[in-house]
């Protein structure tokens, strides 16, 4: 029998995650909810967080802070996530947007979590609070390399980025085959900050080309301390494979997937249309 | 296990159910309440047919839950029509045979009623992403596109 918990406070829910292995936290629904529908998620405990700090959002400085039950939507809505509406348009059509949440896409099983991958190059804290303690950031990709093992460290009340010094340095794409919506072929994220025209600390994810989104180590390395001009993108281009391990699904091939992925990291480089 | 009472507005109407905790609001509307405008598709919120308005905004009742609706506003396809006089929209999706086998009609007006009452003058492109959610196997989309275009210049459009 599946039963459901509404949790006035974040630590209610938390406690509950941490002492109750069969709970399961319902952000938005898309993906529980399925779960739920398909007869794949038949025991134990739903739970639902109405805590308000959950769908919480402060992102007027240069650190933003998103609750994990901000809706795609929400981020649409604020001019101050402008660098963001690209990612969140992303993700499927207005009513998946109005309740797909940020804490939810973390989870999103590949091809999709596109969200995620933009929150991977921008190097986001996730806030997680196991138990009634307070809150601790762990870094995305730590949090993504528990995922994929199986481990998942409590609940996930939100998650913290540093606001780009130029916007411009943020691009994002998401290569799906049916338009204008799609599930991603891939999807790729770069912050690519630059001083003096040479790239610093470029930091680029890949979505869909790996078990969860993956950092495109080969592809930062070869744009480290270049400017981007023809020869650096070709670098990136031959590095682009590094660390990948698409999987063959409905949408793709991991053949397609490995050949096409230098084509539109290439684009998205020189910032051509796609 | 018991039941637990819900409460919303449905289409202007007080109405109370007793649902089961995990149920979605789709299998209240439709076997609860006995709304059946909204229809369960996919399940998976690809199709967006069990499409309906929570506090105005478009949202799948079929991965929604019912308690999450406690005191607010459903509405569906069913409250579009005022008696027996269509709302615009339904009667451009008739003059522009928007609708082939019905099944994605009634998700399709109301992310189309979404649009319009945010948006009284859509572009082409605006009106496509209204509907990306919502899948078609009849009409290849033109008719529907057309429709909520022509729509969007009819008067009383944005009726409630």
């Amino acid at each position: 029998m599946l039963g459901l918990r509404s949790c006035a406070t974040l630590a209610e829910a938390a406690g509950i995650l941490s002492g109750d292995r069969q709970a399961v936290l319902v952000g938005g629904g898309t993906l529980v909810m399925r779960d739920v529908n398909e007869g794949r998620l038949t025991e134990g405990t739903l739970l639902r967080v109405t805590d308000p700090a959950f769908r919480q959002l402060n992102a007027s400085g240069g650190r933003i802070e998103l609750g994990a039950g901000v809706t795609m939507a929400q981020v649409l809505a604020s001019r101050d996530l402008a660098f963001l509406h690209p990612a969140a348009r992303a993700i499927g059509g207005p009513a998946v947007r109005n309740m797909a949440t940020i804490g939810g896409n973390l989870f999103a099983e590949t091809p999709y979590g596109d969200f995620t991958v933009a929150l991977l190059a921008l190097d986001a804290q996730v806030v997680v609070q196991a138990g009634y303690g307070t809150g601790r950031g762990v870094p995305l990709e730590e949090f993504l390399a528990g995922r994929e093992r199986g481990t998942l460290p409590g609940l996930i009340t939100g998650v913290q980025v540093s606001r780009p010094a130029n916007p411009a340095d943020f691009r994002f794409r998401k290569i799906s085959r049916v338009k204008p919506k799609g599930i991603a072929v891939m999807s790729i994220a770069a912050h690519l900050p630059a001083q003096g025209g040479r790239i610093m600390q470029a930091r680029v994810a890949y979505g869909a080309m790996a078990p969860v989104p993956v950092r495109a180590r080969g592809v930062e390395r070869a744009l480290e301390g270049k400017t981007l001009d023809a020869a650096a993108i070709q670098a990136a281009q031959q590095a682009a494979l590094e660390g990948c391990r698409p999987a063959t699904d409905a949408i793709a091939s991991e053949w397609y997937r490995r050949e096409v992925l230098p084509v539109h990291l290439g684009r998205l480089l020189a910032g051509e249309a796609r | 296990m018991a039941k637990t009472p819900v409460q919303f507005r449905l289409n202007g109407s007080d109405r109370a159910a007793f649902v089961d905790a995990p149920e979605t609001l789709l299998n209240t509307l439709r076997r609860g309440l006995g709304e059946f405008a909204p229809k369960y598709g996919c399940g998976q919120g690809t199709c967006g047919v069990c499409t309906v308005l929570v506090d105005g905004e478009p949202v799948l009742s079929c991965l929604t839950l019912s308690v999450a609706c406690e005191g607010r506003h459903v509405e569906t396809a069913s409250g579009l029509a005022d008696g027996p006089e269509l709302h615009p929209l339904q009667a451009a999706f008739m003059d522009h045979f928007a609708a082939q086998c019905g099944f994605c009609t009634p998700g399709m007006l109301t992310a189309a009623r979404a649009l319009l009452a945010k948006n009284l003058s859509p572009t082409r492109d605006e009106v496509i992403e209204a509907i990306s959610g919502n899948i078609c196997r009849c009409t290849g989309y033109e008719p529907i596109v057309t429709a909520i275009l022509a729509a969007a210049n009819a008067p009383g459009a944005r009726r409630a």
